[in-house]
């Protein structure tokens, strides 16, 4: 009995890491299906390809070539080294060693795993020269203000985790005394393993025990860090550029709810005062814009936790880029933590939203911000897994617009000047013409 | 200047091949004003049946909608759509990147249905039916750089006509460091040309400028007359005016012709 102590362990901490991950994914797409409905369920061969495309082909990742060739290199290697998992997995449940190497055979199992070891000795350095450029190397967008605390400490972890998951895996291997004697495979583990060749037997498998273990529990870790860390785009960038907007960057949603009130008010025949016809239900009038993560839609929320914080979009604002507030990167965080905030207070509150005086506008994002936006599509145009910040902008000035008539005194002058003569300066309707005879 | 009016056309039982949807700035700012003229000048030229709408065309509702007032938007574009289709119109081309975009994307919706052309894709059409010509010499190896509009580059995609229309005038086109995708915005978009900018160290107009004197140009060319009174302000700013000048296509097409 007591020799399946090992894989009775193994299957409690497979179980705990993947059900504890399954929870806080329910709890994420409970949270964004608190986002109102919008319809992304038409092009799916379009989406299917862009999907294809910008998150699996890192197509706009590149785009900035250095952090985006780096990118690919942890990329590939995270997604290619995750085969490994699969067989230390099966060791853990049936107490099996490198069963894999059975059935593949010394020479192709050697070859995957020396694939698997290089690739692991390229995220290792990868991932130092990614902390460099965090922590030394005064890279702008890396030292907004958004990036203050939390943030900063965020990226760095999921750094520290990869450079010791990744020292683990070599090590693991280079303690593997039959795996170093057969000689296939160790390309990097080999020039480690001499560092423990006055290792005993008995101890060098003691390490080689601990390597292993601490490589998988640390990977389930990791993969329950992502819910709480600006690492969930590694899964979100999928649905995420699958749901994207199609339409030209330049087309702005039409308010459904606003035409409706303008067809009644342009219609001759219509009776504001009449009552609603039997049967149908009186409407409850909907809130102009967004002043709370609720006002927004699904994909608005999902865009949010889907965020890296990379900051492309905020480096290439004009308005942060001539010293105003607006950080396109800080809407969607800003965005995110309100949400969680939402999320929690649903939770403790038995599944229904206790008022807690705070919302979205305000309390995260300041109308200084928001009108700051030129809406020049520059955020939208850098993100790497399409993420729309200029939508919640827009969304934010639509409330403080129709809401709130809180608008910048020259806008409401001007909109005045639209609504009395036409255009956006005061000139006379009749005088539009003009223009044909100066000269 | 011959414009004739929708109005006009009607009373003929005439439907013109387009209708310049000339735009607020078009109508009524100065600088814009010279525009909407050289433009004119070569559709005479290229011999295009045209009309405005003259006093019959309002605001397209752009600069309200991207301040957040929805209302005010569709009220003005229902407006327009009525006329336009009581006009039975199929064809617009503006000078105006926001009208285009407006126009082009955000009407559809409300019941207004057209093909929308920026006067540069409408240009470069005439150029390839043989309608028009370029002189190549008038302008010749003057230093050039084209200032992208977000409505017209980003916002839909319309990269390559400006840029065709310039090569055609002979000059030398030097594009600035952050053009096409990545080019900067002039700081007007968003309804920023009705108002000051929140607080900051720098103007965005200025920061573009930086952009566009970094390449030495002689002419700042652009395609839309917000973007364009945002550069010669810059240039002002930079106190460059003796040596670069800010020019919309439409303007350099027509002095290149001598029109």
């Amino acid at each position: 009995m007591i020799q399946f102590v090992p894989n009775i362990l193994f299957a409690i901490a497979l179980i705990a890491g993947v059900g504890f991950f399954v929870r806080n994914i329910k709890k994420l797409t409970r949270n964004i299906n608190l986002g109102k409905d919008v319809n992304r369920a038409d092009n799916k061969p379009i989406r299917l390809k862009n999907m294809l495309k910008i998150a699996l082909g890192q197509y706009k990742m590149v785009r900035r070539p250095l952090s985006g060739i780096l990118h690919v290199i942890v990329y590939v290697g995270f997604i290619i080294i995750n085969i490994e998992v699969l067989e230390i997995i099966v060791d853990g449940l049936l107490g099996t060693h490198r069963v894999f190497q059975g059935f593949l055979g010394d020479a192709f199992y050697g070859f995957l795993i020396g694939t698997f070891e290089i690739l692991a000795a390229l995220v290792f350095i990868t991932v130092v020269i990614f902390w460099t450029r965090r922590n030394v190397a005064n890279i702008k967008r890396f030292l907004s203000k958004e990036m203050e605390g939390w943030p900063k400490k965020d990226g760095n972890l999921i750094l520290y985790f990869e450079m010791v998951l990744m020292t683990l895996f070599i090590v693991m291997n280079a303690t593997d005394l039959p795996f170093q004697q057969a000689g296939v495979g160790n390309p990097i583990s080999q020039f480690l393993a001499p560092m423990f060749s006055d290792f005993s037997a008995e101890s060098l498998h003691l390490v080689e025990r601990a390597a292993w273990w601490i490589h998988i529990l640390g990977i389930l870790v990791f993969l329950n860090y992502l819910y709480y860390s600006k690492h969930l785009h590694i899964l979100l960038a999928f649905p995420n550029t699958y749901f994207a907007n199609l339409n030209p960057k330049g087309q702005f949603n039409n308010l459904e709810s606003v035409t409706k009130e303008v067809k009644l008010m342009m219609d001759p025949n219509a009776d504001p005062y009449a009552n609603p016809e039997p049967g149908t239900e009186e409407e409850v009038p909907e809130k102009f814009g967004a002043s709370e993560v609720t006002d927004l839609n699904w994909v608005q929320l999902m865009n949010a936790y889907t965020c890296a914080e990379c900051g492309r979009c905020t480096s290439a604002c004009p308005a942060n880029l001539t010293g105003k507030k607006l950080s396109p990167r800080k809407i969607m965080m800003d965005t995110r933590d309100r949400l969680e905030e939402v999320g929690r207070n649903i939770d403790a509150n038995n599944g229904t939203f206790k008022d807690d005086g705070k919302q979205l506008l305000n309390d995260y994002i300041s109308p200084e911000e928001l009108w700051a936006c030129t809406s020049c599509n520059a955020c939208v145009e850098e993100c790497p897994v399409s993420i729309d910040p200029l939508s919640i902008i827009m969304d934010m000035r639509r409330y403080l617009v129709m809401e709130q008539s809180a608008a910048p005194q020259e806008l409401n002058a001007m909109m005045s000047n639209i609504e009395n003569n036409g255009a956006p300066w005061q000139y006379n309707q009749q005088d539009r013409l003009n223009w044909v005879n100066e000269e | 200047m011959v414009v004739p009016t929708m109005a006009d056309m009607m009373a003929q039982g005439k439907q013109p091949e387009i209708l310049f949807w000339v735009g607020a700035a078009g109508s009524y700012d100065d600088r814009a004003k010279k525009i909407s003229r050289a433009f004119v000048k070569i559709l005479h030229q290229a011999k295009v049946d045209f009309a405005v709408l003259g006093t019959e065309e309002s605001s397209t509702g752009d600069a309200a909608k991207r301040s957040g007032n929805e209302f005010l938007f569709q009220m003005q574009a229902m407006m327009n759509i009525e006329v336009l289709n009581g006009y039975e119109i199929k064809k617009i081309v503006t000078c105006d990147p926001h009208s285009f975009n407006t126009l082009k994307n955000e009407y559809p919706s409300l019941g207004g249905k057209y093909e929308v052309l920026h006067h540069t894709q409408f240009l470069q059409k005439l150029i390839a039916d043989g309608r028009l010509k370029i002189d190549d010499k008038n302008l010749q190896g003057k230093r050039v750089t084209f200032h992208d509009p977000c409505y017209l580059g980003r916002a839909n995609e319309v990269y390559e006509s400006p840029r065709d229309l310039i090569r055609r005038l002979g000059v030398n086109l030097t594009e600035m460091k952050r053009h096409k995708r990545t080019a900067l915005c002039c700081g007007a978009g968003g309804a920023q040309m009705f108002k000051d900018a929140e607080a900051g160290d720098k103007e965005v107009n200025v920061l573009r400028t930086e952009d566009a004197l970094e390449t030495k140009p002689d002419i700042i060319a652009t395609g839309c007359p917000y973007c364009n009174t945002m550069m010669t302000d810059g240039i002002k700013f930079k106190e460059k005016e003796d040596s670069v000048i800010v020019k919309d296509i439409a303007e350099l097409i027509a002095q290149a012709n001598n029109l």
